[in-house]
């Protein structure tokens, strides 16, 4: 019997695998894409520790600044742990192989990034997230950790709360496979393509395991908390980093009028863009006045990216832009050993997670240290696990099968949910965005419901059982809808504004009622949720 | 536009209703309202996933950075197994990593300076998208080629300080692996990251020499004429 199913080969994944196998378990880290496509390798400015390398810093300060950009919503004792681990989590990195760059005393280097109050994100180039992660990859190849690529994961395997395993689509083959273990850890990244077309994460960040664990009697919370960058660009969602306001770029409307301080925090300038566009202005970034030698020197990706999706040339012309989501606070519900709420021999990690550490939002290179401080705490957690199957037949592996040999049976389908999917991304970030109003997300609400209500006059148009990547999507988009509702819900219910989550009509923190964990789960097939008082 | 695409061995055009569109656009375009079978792979949209590699006029390209042309002509990488239209197999490709044992053998304490880093900075920015496997002419004759990003990978650990073990690498990387390349710099020319295989395969002949080795095809040489 394995000891541990990882599901999810990005950063939290593989740090589970490493240091679970390290303590002599098997494990099987099974994924959707191949490893080293995972979201992870998207980061790039940096992973927070405070080394005090460059300028002086200290572990209590970076538990103050993460503390208070969660607003009130995170467990302090998540915080200092991961805080106090983070120069361990380094010299884990440093050990495997990851190339940080190096000040001039060799250490390992430090920048700056939004929200932190010294230069404390250590970072490799601008391919941060894409060395860790290959870093690791090469290190589970060196310790011979079992990977499986291209499975899905379908649903987990659920005993009395005991969770047994998972059934898997192997992508390839068409073939629905269960998977059982003692211990499962779910590592399968964030639910940010809800906002398709209107998000910086990758095509797979679907919300799989969030709605997994929903499916399963699990409890997930915070699903509101959606952190929204400010300069993306205008048609492709492509990110444009902050460091070309941070050389002096402007932020221009249609006028050609600066409306906004381009170095306020992130919410900030996101909201007064996201005002401008919704009055009916266009915005652009404005980085013409820094010369094209400077610009070709220090921003050379930047500038290639602009020529190549929105036809501009950066160096002469206006870049347009708009704010895009960017991180997912909201997840799998956890406690401190992060076992799934709910759910028994069963742990979640990475952005899959809400761990109570990013609270109402996230800090820039939190995420990159949340994934390796805790990727590894939750692999230690899951050793030793024994779930005790039982010989009762389980028939979750037959319900799956039954399902999707079902959706090759019908056809033709009356609605393409690839025009829903794109629709949908365009109401989640108009009406369940930056700024937010109870009308239109009770709207928004009914109508996301009527399309699941609608799911069965949808389906697939390729009945190939092999490599069926249309089948794929259409999983995927269903487990979309499935955390979508809870988002919505979440979100109609906290009238108050609380980092990423903002209201007009309720501008401030309501502490009484909502410094508070929307915690949601399903019971008698009936969503319910219930708001939980944070206390420290 | 139009552009066409191989899909098991026959061609298909299709009109693309775009003035200007990066090839992965028009592949979803396609795949959402034309024809949902349409097998491609994909995932961060922003060229660092490694996952969209194709070949376009014969030329390894990432659909994602990629900007159409009239009559382009997109197929499948080469040397992998082609399991649906654009998709690939890549889990073979991928063993060559564990052949080449491209990770750090005997790790050792090291201080390790800014220099040091950037003498493989561009090593490290590999995506891992195959590009180079698919243009590289030694697959065509011998499979079995460890192939350019993972002798690249290779010559990234050989040259970080926190080596403690260069020779097991290059012990490794013997047959089937330095000697066998030809030095035509195709890979070089097909990485989008700037990477260049070429260059390293020749540091680690370098290296390899330090320890011994010598290029087996002199010695068959050798042979041939009499063992002079
Ligand atoms: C553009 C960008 C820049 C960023 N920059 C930074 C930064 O500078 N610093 C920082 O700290 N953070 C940054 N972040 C955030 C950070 O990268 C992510 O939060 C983090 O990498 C998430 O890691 P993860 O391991 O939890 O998930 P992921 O890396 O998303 O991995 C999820 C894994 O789960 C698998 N999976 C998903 N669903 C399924 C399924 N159904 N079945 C099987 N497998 C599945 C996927 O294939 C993947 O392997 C950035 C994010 C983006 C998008
Ligand atoms: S230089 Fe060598 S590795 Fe690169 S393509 Fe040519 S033969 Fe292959
Ligand atoms: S070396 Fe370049 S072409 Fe080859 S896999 Fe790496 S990024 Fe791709």
């Amino acid at each position: 019997m394995l000891d541990i199913l990882i599901i999810g080969s990005g950063g939290a994944g593989l740090s589970a695998a490493l240091s679970a196998k390290q303590q002599g378990s098997t494990v099987l880290v099974v994924g959707k894409s191949y490893p080293t496509a995972s979201q992870t390798s998207m980061a790039q400015g940096g992973m927070n520790a405070a080394l005090g390398n460059v300028t002086p810093d200290s572990i209590q300060a970076h538990i103050n600044d993460t503390i208070k950009s969660a607003h009130g919503l995170c467990n302090e004792e998540m915080v200092k742990q991961m805080c106090e681990d983070a120069p361990f989590s380094i010299e884990w990195l440093e050990k495997l192989g990851v190339p940080f760059d190096r000040t001039s005393e060799s250490k390992v280097a430090q920048r700056q990034l939004g929200g932190a109050s010294s230069k404390r994100a250590c970072y490799a180039q601008d391919y941060t997230g894409l060395k860790i992660l290959h870093t690791l990859y090469d290190n589970c190849l060196k310790e011979n950790i079992e990977m499986l690529e291209e499975h899905l994961l379908l649903n987990l395997i659920v005993e009395e709360k005991v969770v047994l395993g998972a059934t898997f689509l192997d992508i390839v083959t068409g073939e629905v496979k269960e998977i059982k273990a003692n211990a499962t850890i779910i590592a399968t990244g964030g639910y940010g393509a809800l906002y398709k077309n209107f998000t910086t994460n990758s095509e797979g960040a679907t919300g799989d395991g969030i709605a997994a664990v929903l499916r399963a009697g699990g409890t997930i919370s915070n699903m509101e908390f959606v952190q929204f960058h400010p300069t993306a660009l205008k048609s492709s969602s492509t990110l444009i980093s902050e460091s070309a306001r941070g050389e002096g770029g402007y932020l221009v409307n249609t006028k050609g009028e600066r409306f906004i301080d381009e170095l306020l925090p992130r919410d900030v300038v996101a909201r007064a863009i996201f005002e401008q566009i919704n009055s009916g202005e266009e915005v652009f970034l404005d980085i013409r006045h820094l010369g094209e030698e400077k610009l070709l020197h220090l921003m050379p990706q930047e500038v290639h990216l602009c020529r190549l999706h929105e036809g501009v040339d950066p160096i002469t012309e206006l870049i347009p832009i708009k704010p895009v989501a960017h991180y997912t606070m909201g997840g799998i519900d956890v406690n401190e050993n992060l076992e799934v709420t709910g759910l028994k021999n069963c742990y979640a990690v990475g952005e899959c997670s809400n761990a109570k550490i990013h609270g109402a939002n996230r800090l820039g290179g939190n995420s990159l240290l949340e994934i390796i401080s805790l990727g590894r705490l939750a692999g230690n957690n899951a050793v030793g696990c024994d779930c005790h199957h039982t010989e009762i037949e389980n028939t979750q592996l037959q319900q799956d099968q039954e399902y999707i040999d079902g959706l090759f049976e019908e056809y033709p389908y009356e609605k393409n949910f690839y025009d829903i999917q794109n629709q949908l991304g365009v109401d989640f970030y108009t009406k369940a965005g930056i700024v937010r109003d109870n009308t239109q997300l009770n709207n928004f609400l009914n109508e996301l419901r009527v399309i699941k209500a609608d799911l069965e006059d949808m389906g697939i148009g390729d009945k190939n059982r092999e490599n069926n990547t249309n089948l794929v999507d259409f999983l995927e988009f269903q487990n979309l809808l499935e955390v979508g509702e809870v988002l919505l819900d979440a979100a109609l219910v906290r009238d108050e504004s609380r980092g990423a989550h903002y209201k007009t009509a309720f501008p401030k923190e309501e502490d009484k009622f909502f410094k508070a964990d929307a915690l949601y789960w399903i019971e008698e097939n009936v969503l319910q949720n219930r708001l939980v008082k944070v206390v420290n | 536009m139009q552009i066409q695409i191989k899909r098991s061995n026959e061609l298909i055009s299709y009109e693309i209703p775009f003035e200007s569109s990066t090839l992965l656009k028009a592949l979803y375009h396609i795949k959402n309202s034309e024809d949902n079978s349409l097998t491609f792979s994909s995932s961060c949209r922003s060229g660092v996933c490694g996952t969209c590699a194709v070949r376009v006029n014969g030329k390894e390209v990432l659909a994602c950075s990629y900007s159409i042309q009239e009559g382009d002509l997109v197929e499948p990488l080469a040397y992998h197994e082609v399991q649906r239209d654009l998709k690939v197999n890549k889990q073979k490709v991928r063993e060559t990593l564990r052949t080449a044992t491209a990770w750090l053998q005997t790790p050792q304490e090291a201080l390790i300076n800014e220099q040091q880093v950037q003498l493989t900075a561009k090593q490290t920015d590999c995506i891992l998208c195959d590009s180079c496997y698919s243009s590289c002419p030694v697959l065509e004759v011998n499979p079995n080629f460890i192939g350019p990003f993972a002798l690249t990978r290779a010559y990234r650990y050989t040259a970080d300080p926190r080596e403690g073990n260069i020779q097991a690498i290059v012990d490794n990387i013997q047959s089937n692996g330095i000697w066998d390349c030809t030095l035509c710099g195709n890979c070089t020319e097909a990485c989008p990251q700037g990477i260049d295989p070429k260059m390293d395969i020749t540091m680690l002949r370098g290296t390899a020499s330090q320890f011994g080795y010598t290029d087996p095809n002199f010695q068959a040489m050798d042979f041939g004429f009499g063992g002079f």
